[in-house]
């Protein structure tokens, strides 16, 4: 009888343990991001750009060259690095505080530009690293450290949908909104990840995949609650699917 | 190459050009515009990118991931928009990234005017930015100590791994004047290995980074940014000297006004009062050196500088109470004539007040 390997840890992600809390999917993240650049082998000529936040230490993670960026800039500081080297693979890795709220100017005139990067967005409708603030994604009605009666749109307003705006910008070649809430959809936000690598590596433009994230520790609810909550309250709010395709293909 | 008519603003440009610089980011913003469109229009013929960011704040972070990648790269702004560079200036500096910022000052605070001012002497010069650092900052004179400045700029840049900022006025941007450009220069020959350009052929991955969460790690790379600081104040400090070997007074004063104060002092020493000056060209590290040596001798030094006095602080430091240090400036964009420096010199010289 033969041994077959059937799953083996990415070489698209170091040795270092990751700092993450148990039952946040960002850990899952990183592995998907992982398997895809291992699987188009593009490790070696791929640059991450780390953002600040619960994935701030990413640059740690990711088996590749790694840009540590400030806060809310690192599709600008992703630019800088593509406009240089434009026949490298270049990654944002972001979450919702940091893109949708102070570096929601620097992703969207990323997109305009269709400057032809990949961007990752970790959408779990919280701050993590701070304590669990109000995020721009967080949803009505929703508890935090700083809607402590819940989000009220008369005060906080609506929460931003980022890929229904950011499909409107010509620029943008594949956009597209996925989850990580159960295994067959773990599998189909690595194939939207997989697009978006290809589109840049068409050279098409803008790519970004949201991934709907949980945050156990900030929301309050256990790892299986959490994913039960992206199912139940999450995806009728940002519903998934693709927002923009200039690639074309499934 | 003869000498030819140009800008300021254009010079500043086409002086980074022939340093080797092929990546500019930039931001429009009044009186520095001239260079950006500049860089717009030349960089493609040397098969370098001009882009227009959307902020300075994106201009400043794209400089960053330029600068990640090994190559040389430079932003440009003017008071308002320079402040919005300092926390990518600062990642710059934690990073240990090699770029060059140049801010062409105008009248502040706030949106102040479009007028020439030297009101970022403290932000240039002490910091600006969050956590412990100096960066040098070079201030030129005249538009063909740009083209030397600018190249020492690059090759400081590369040589440290830090930003360095070359600080102008409104009125060094907009003159006219000729000038000589040397032969182009490819950046001096350090091998970049920090860079992160993809791990093909080059071994394990590379990681540029500011952050270290532990405090006693933060502390170690504090104390060799430290080192590193100390080495640019023992190699780095620029001057010039004027009429100061017989003086019983020193101006002191830099960038065009340095050159308004020139004037006055031939004017004095008609008059029989023996004035010098003092033009610091490395604003950060402030040159000690001549203050140390005439501070003992002259009867005191006479700051004049386009702000409300910000410079005067690192001349007192200089001085170290051996001799009083008078001063003279004009704030808001206003320019001091030559002939209000002249009486300054003249009251100062007779025991008025100044």
């Amino acid at each position: 009888m033969t041994m077959k390997t059937v799953f083996k840890k990415t070489s698209g992600l170091t040795e270092k343990p990751t700092h993450y809390c148990p039952g946040c999917t960002h850990g899952v993240i990183h592995r998907l991001v992982g398997e895809v650049l291992e699987e188009m082998d593009i490790l070696e000529d791929t640059i991450g750009v780390a953002s600040v936040g619960c994935s701030v230490l990413s640059y740690e993670y990711f088996n590749c060259d790694m840009t540590q960026a400030a806060h809310g800039r690192a599709p600008a500081v992703a630019t800088g690095v593509k406009r240089v080297l434009p026949d490298r693979f270049v990654f944002t890795y972001q979450g919702d505080g940091d893109l949708a709220s102070i570096g929601i100017s620097e992703v969207i005139h990323a997109a305009a530009r269709g400057e032809n990067i990949t961007v990752i967005f970790v959408n779990n409708a919280i701050y993590g690293m701070t304590g669990g603030q109000m995020a721009p994604t967080t949803l009505v009605g929703q508890k935090t450290a700083t809607t402590p009666f819940g989000r009220d749109i008369h005060i906080q307003g609506s929460p931003i949908k980022v890929c229904e705006m950011m499909a409107t910008l010509d620029g943008a070649a594949y956009i597209e909104r996925v989850s990580t809430h159960d295994v067959p959809h773990i599998q189909k936000a690595k194939k939207a990840i997989r697009r978006a690598f290809e589109t840049q590596k068409e050279g098409k433009g803008f790519s970004m995949v949201e991934v709907l994230s949980t945050c156990p520790t900030n929301w309050g609810l256990d790892p299986s609650e959490s994913l039960e909550w992206v199912k139940e309250n999450m995806i009728p709010i940002y519903p998934l699917g693709v927002y923009k395709n200039k690639v074309g293909g499934k | 190459m003869g000498k030819v008519l140009m800008k300021g603003n254009e010079v500043i440009a086409e002086a980074a050009v022939h340093a080797g610089c092929k990546y500019f980011f930039g931001y429009p913003i009044t009186p520095q515009s001239e260079l950006v469109a500049y860089m717009a229009r030349r960089l493609p013929e040397v098969g370098g990118l001009f882009l227009q960011a959307e902020s300075e704040i994106a201009a400043i972070n794209m400089v960053c991931g330029a600068a990640s990648t090994g190559v040389r790269v430079m932003t440009s702004s003017s008071s308002p928009g320079f402040s919005l560079k300092q926390e990518g200036i600062s990642y710059l500096v934690g990073s240990e990234l090699p770029a060059v910022i140049c801010n062409i000052v105008r009248g502040g605070p706030g949106l102040g005017n479009i007028q020439p001012a030297q009101s970022d002497y403290f932000q240039v010069t002490k910091g600006g930015g969050h956590g412990d650092y100096n960066i040098p900052v070079l201030a030129p004179a005249s538009l063909q100590e740009i083209v030397e400045l600018i190249q020492d700029a690059f090759d400081i840049a590369d040589r440290y791994r830090t930003p360095v900022i070359i600080m102008g006025d409104g009125m060094l941007g907009q003159m006219m004047e000729p000038v000589e450009f040397g032969e182009y220069s490819e950046p001096i020959g350090q091998t970049k290995d920090w860079a992160t350009t993809g791990t093909r052929g080059d071994g394990a991955p590379k990681i540029i980074s500011s952050l270290e969460l532990d405090a006693e790690s933060l502390e170690k790379r504090n104390e060799q940014l430290q080192e590193k600081f100390a080495l640019i104040k023992e190699q780095e400090v620029r001057y010039e000297t004027y009429e100061i070997a017989d003086a019983e007074y020193i101006l002191v004063a830099f960038g065009t006004v340095a050159r308004i104060t020139m004037n006055a002092i031939q004017k004095a020493r008609k008059h029989g009062v023996k004035v010098g000056l003092i033009r610091p060209i490395s604003l950060w590290p402030f040159p000690d050196k001549p203050f140390i040596e005439t501070r003992n001798k002259v009867n005191g030094y006479l700051a004049v500088e386009m702000s409300a006095g910000q410079m005067i602080e690192d001349v007192r430091l200089a001085v170290n109470g051996c001799a009083p240090v008078g001063f003279f400036g004009r704030t808001g964009g206003v320019v001091p004539s030559q002939e209000e420096i002249y009486e300054k010199i003249m009251s100062f010289a007779g025991g008025l007040p100044v």
